[in-house]
């Protein structure tokens, strides 16, 4: 298995059309695979030009996102997340 | 004339809702007006209209049942599923449009399963529309946090040792599962194994019928 | 109304992980009605009249208030129609006339449908 690649979603937390789900901002997952590019939604969604973007499907630990709420640390969540919301990043967790 | 959709049954077996009877609403006022100005600005015609919802009204579960069929006794179409499903499906003569999708396998130790948290992504071109739970609040809140729970809710309980892999569907992608073949159905040909196919397992909430009671 | 001053942003459309009661079973088909509302988005966005991120856009700019009290299609004809009017497609004056129109032909979906 090839090794890894983290990613911090913003945690930004501007107004307007953004896809970012606010639950996966400022957490740490890794690279399931990348896509696209796709143009970007918060500028399609005003009617403008819109810049073509990498996605990434990145997935994330239930316990890295709800930490001790979490049900079952090891299931997962994947989401489709823009590149420009994404920042490299360590490993959440010592392993 | 009047339109009497009374001696026809909808593409779900159901006589169509008597909607024309109905008081108007300013919401479908408006979508009247709409309708209308549309057309005479040339943007679209009845017959389009008309035939649209055709296309729409055709696109059901038993598509994507064939699909998981197909994939279930087909290992190079299974492979070329997984790695391109939008152009898999289409391979198979299902008019899927410009949908991106993407097929997510469940076996022995995953489970797969799709929400929209966001809105009500769903692999409409494939399956026909989402049914109304998938685009609740309880659905599209929960599932991300407490999915074993709400496939409980579905009458499906997973093992421990089963990952349950939620895909928020946030962007350009859509998802479909393949659900794991049930047990005792082996030879079974690809038609009869379609009818154990569920929209819900196709959306993870449900599992495939048992060849027991099918 | 009280003021809401611990407000952080998150948008009430953007409901991932908020807590909630029992998946609802009830299930609808779908009437005519809004089944072309369904059509005319496909049809208008396949145009290039609008994209879904600007139907999207116009649902999450309406109310919280919106999504508990009106239909997924009502909300839907809401946006498609002011998505056409941004893009110029017709005005709000032409829109207002059509539906004073729309209203006079009688009092049920059927007879204000048909010209």
């Amino acid at each position: 298995m090839s090794e890894r690649q983290y990613m911090r979603v913003r945690a930004d937390m501007p107004p307007g059309h953004v896809r970012t789900p606010a639950y996966l901002r400022g957490k740490v997952g890794w690279v399931e695979r990348t896509l696209g590019p796709f143009p970007n939604p918060e500028q399609l969604a005003y009617g403008m030009q819109a810049m073509p973007l990498p996605l990434m499907r990145v997935r994330f630990t239930m316990a890295d996102i709800w930490g001790a709420d979490a049900d079952r640390p090891r299931d997962t969540i994947d989401a489709e997340i823009y590149r420009h919301w994404l920042e490299p990043a360590e490993a959440p967790h010592a392993t | 004339m009047p339109h009497d959709h009374h001696d026809h049954l909808s593409p779900s077996g159901h006589p169509y809702r008597p909607d024309d009877d109905h008081p108007l609403t300013y919401w479908q006022q408006m979508e009247i007006a709409v309708r209308e100005l549309l057309i005479e600005k040339g943007v679209t015609t009845a017959q389009e209209i008309a035939a649209q919802i055709d296309t729409m009204d055709a696109r059901n579960p038993s598509h994507g049942a064939a699909v998981v069929a197909r994939a279930w006794t087909d290992p190079d179409f299974r492979d070329d599923l997984l790695q391109d499903a939008s152009a898999a499906t289409r391979e198979m003569g299902f008019d899927i449009g410009p949908m991106r999708l993407i097929a997510l396998e469940n076996t022995d130790t995953e489970h797969n399963v799709v929400v929209c948290t966001l809105c009500s992504c769903y692999p409409r071109n494939l399956l026909g529309l989402p049914p109304d739970w998938y685009k609740s609040r309880a659905y599209r809140a929960r599932t991300v946090k407490e999915p074993r729970k709400v496939l409980a809710e579905f009458g499906v309980t997973l093992p421990d040792t089963t990952t349950v892999r939620v895909h928020d569907s946030t962007a350009d992608m859509r998802y479909v599962v393949i659900p794991a073949r049930p047990a005792g159905t082996e030879g079974w040909h690809a038609d009869d194994l379609a009818t154990l196919v569920t929209r819900d397992s196709m959306i993870g909430t449900g599992l495939p019928k048992s060849p027991d009671i099918a | 109304m009280t003021k809401n001053t611990t407000f952080d942003g998150r948008r009430w459309h953007d409901m991932g992980g908020t807590a909630a009661g029992p998946v609802p079973t009830d299930q609808h088909d779908f009437s005519l009605w809004e089944k072309r509302v369904d059509a005319l988005m496909i049809i208008a966005s396949g145009k290039g009249h609008f994209t879904v991120d600007g139907l999207r856009r116009v649902l999450e700019d309406m109310s919280e208030d919106a999504f508990e009290t009106m239909t997924y299609y009502e909300r839907w004809i809401a946006s498609v129609n002011q998505n056409l009017i941004e893009a110029g497609v017709y005005t709000t004056a032409e829109l207002g006339q059509r539906m004073s129109d729309v209203a006079a032909r009688g009092t049920t979906y059927g007879e204000a449908a048909s010209e």
